[in-house]
């Protein structure tokens, strides 16, 4: 078992970060769930899509889309678009990936700030298998719980709970925005949007929002 | 609701292509910089404008979403925002907001 092995090399203090994360995801991955179910959805709908989507951005993306009266191009090409992020991510570890290529579901924003935080590539495969099998197991596990949770709540609207979606997604982008270089073209992108909601069907006006990319500040 | 599972393949599909592309075709091909930059923002860029058009809807949601932003602002735990939102919108319409 390699991952064994794997887990063995690794430090206590990035144990310990990886756990974390698990956490913070599985919090993440149970909104989802529930988030999904209450809004209307299948239960099978959230947990199938998490074990073969596997990247959380894009999963919120697709059912929000959807819950917003979108059709599903709108909800796939906004989701491919999300994870277009990934192509690079991919590069970066891959390496890590090359002998074991079921091990490229496992890259997401966490596994790869994980691997890149090794010092040597033996390091790098420890942190990217490790941490991409918990993460996996964690979301996965999490969905489910959420999905079956969501399934019990009755008056979701009474709970407040159509709000949890947007605040799930603000909580997660939030701390990018403190790079003005980010805020500048996620602002425009957002207002862009939000006009174009008042006359464009659901689903289009988001990926409109990808106009505001234009107000990039110059590079020094 | 509707998701049918072959839009779920198809965005399965296109995200295991770009997890894929990086461990296959490292040696032929380079990524530049710029382009790696400009896809993050993308993807930030695509977020906050699903945030947007979620949000408006009467006033009880706009008010917890208004909430989560000043608590992610001041960098209140995850749980805290989420659960802080729900309870904002929920008590707004118990008091009769829509």
């Amino acid at each position: 078992m390699f991952i064994l092995m794997a887990m063995r090399s690794i430090s206590r203090t990035a144990l310990r970060d990886i756990a974390l994360v698990c956490v913070a995801d599985a919090i993440v991955g149970a909104s989802f769930g529930a988030i999904a179910v209450s809004g209307g959805f299948d239960p099978w709908v959230p947990v199938v899509m998490s074990l073969i989507v596997f990247a959380g951005g894009a999963q919120f993306a697709a059912i929000g889309i959807v819950m917003g009266g979108g059709g599903a191009v709108a909800a796939v090409a906004t989701g491919l678009v999300l994870n277009a992020r990934l192509l690079p991510f991919g590069f970066a570890v891959a390496d890590t990936v090359k002998g074991r290529l079921y091990g490229a579901q496992l890259i997401t924003d966490e596994t790869v700030a994980f691997a890149l935080k090794g010092r040597d590539a033996r390091e790098r495969h420890d942190y990217f298998w490790v941490s991409g099998l918990a993460l996996f197991a964690a979301w996965n596990v999490s969905v489910v719980v959420g999905a079956l949770a969501g399934t019990f709540i009755g008056d979701t609207d009474a709970l407040g709970l159509d709000a949890m979606f947007p605040a799930v997604l603000l909580a997660l982008i939030m701390p990018a925005l403190s790079d003005r270089g980010v805020r500048m073209p996620v602002l425009a992108g957002g207002a862009i949007a939000l006009a174009a909601s008042t006359v464009l069907p659901a689903g289009v006006p988001v990926l409109l929002s990808l106009l505001g990319l234009l107000a990039r500040p110059k590079e020094a | 609701m509707d998701m049918p599972i072959v839009a779920i393949a198809v965005l399965a599909a296109g995200t295991l292509a770009f997890r894929l592309a990086g461990p296959l075709f490292r040696d032929r091909v380079r990524i530049p910089p710029r382009l790696e930059d400009l896809l993050s923002l993308a993807a930030l860029v695509l977020l906050f404008a699903l945030v947007v058009t979620s949000s408006f809807a009467g006033w009880a949601r706009p008010g917890g979403v208004l909430v989560a932003g000043v608590l992610a602002i001041r960098k209140a735990p995850f749980p805290v925002i989420v659960i802080a939102a729900a309870a904002t919108t929920a008590t707004l319409r118990l008091i009769g907001l829509p």
